[in-house]
């Protein structure tokens, strides 16, 4: 998977490109760590407009945002979350405890 | 047992990249039953995970044979199966409860809640070191012509 990183005034949004099967996700979850521990951001965006497909792997990756972003005290939310991506997230609870924009 | 409308048997090697292509079969097969893209959606979802849990926890260590078996029944269902013969499930029960996982931080445990949720039917059987078979099943609603 492709990853386009922007930080603005400690705003920190990941843009996801490709697949986010666990094929896909490998090494994603560290990644978004560095790009976290690098920025320390108040707010993380993870913007989903490029994921084309995506299974529990995504749930995974978007749980351990959440949890790093809640040690430093930080918001997460999620944008542009296409459909399918979007019923993977209902019927796992996450839709329940992360917002999505 | 169900009449067979139609089938297809597919065997692959237990690498990641067979998961896209695994996802993208079934789709392919399942587009006869003229589902919704939401029904596409929640089937590449449903075998993803299945053929995952294979290449993770079957073949943890090594690469072995998984065979998916698409087959259209009457009734407009369509039954996905998922085979290996890798490491088996010591305890199924325990494997199907959401956030159980053995896979570590990059697994999140949901697999399985995910196939139940996606589709109308799950079975799964499995002996330690013999295997897993998950069996899936989902009816595809007749949509009139013309429709979405």
């Amino acid at each position: 998977m492709e990853i386009g990183v922007t930080c603005q005034e400690r705003n920190l949004t990941l843009l996801l490109k490709g697949e986010l099967d666990h094929h896909g996700a490998m090494g994603l979850i560290n990644r978004a760590e560095r790009e976290i521990e690098a920025a320390l951001p108040l707010k993380l965006v993870l913007d989903f407009s490029g994921v084309s497909f995506m299974d529990s792997s995504g749930i995974a990756l978007v749980m351990r945002c959440r949890q790093r972003m809640r040690e430093l005290g930080g918001g997460l939310s999620l944008h542009h979350v296409p459909q399918q991506p979007r019923k993977v997230f209902e019927a796992s609870g996450v839709a329940r405890i992360v917002s999505m924009e | 047992m169900k009449r067979t409308e139609n089938y297809v048997k597919m065997e692959f090697l237990s690498r990641s990249s067979n998961e896209g292509f695994a996802r993208i079969a079934a789709a392919g097969f399942a587009a006869q039953l003229d589902p919704t893209l939401d029904e596409l959606g929640d089937i590449k979802t449903a075998v993803s995970e299945a053929v995952t849990n294979a290449i993770v926890h079957a073949y943890p260590d090594t690469l072995g044979r998984i065979l998916l078996k698409l087959r259209i029944t009457e009734g407009n269902t369509l039954e996905l199966t998922v085979r290996d013969w890798g490491r088996g499930i010591d305890n199924i029960d325990q494997a199907r409860q959401p956030l159980f996982t053995t896979g570590g931080a990059e697994r999140s445990g949901m697999g399985f809640t995910i196939m139940e949720s996606f589709m109308d039917k799950l079975h799964i059987k499995s002996a330690p070191g013999k295997g897993t078979t998950v069996v899936m099943r989902k009816r595809i609603a007749p949509r009139l012509t013309g429709g979405r």
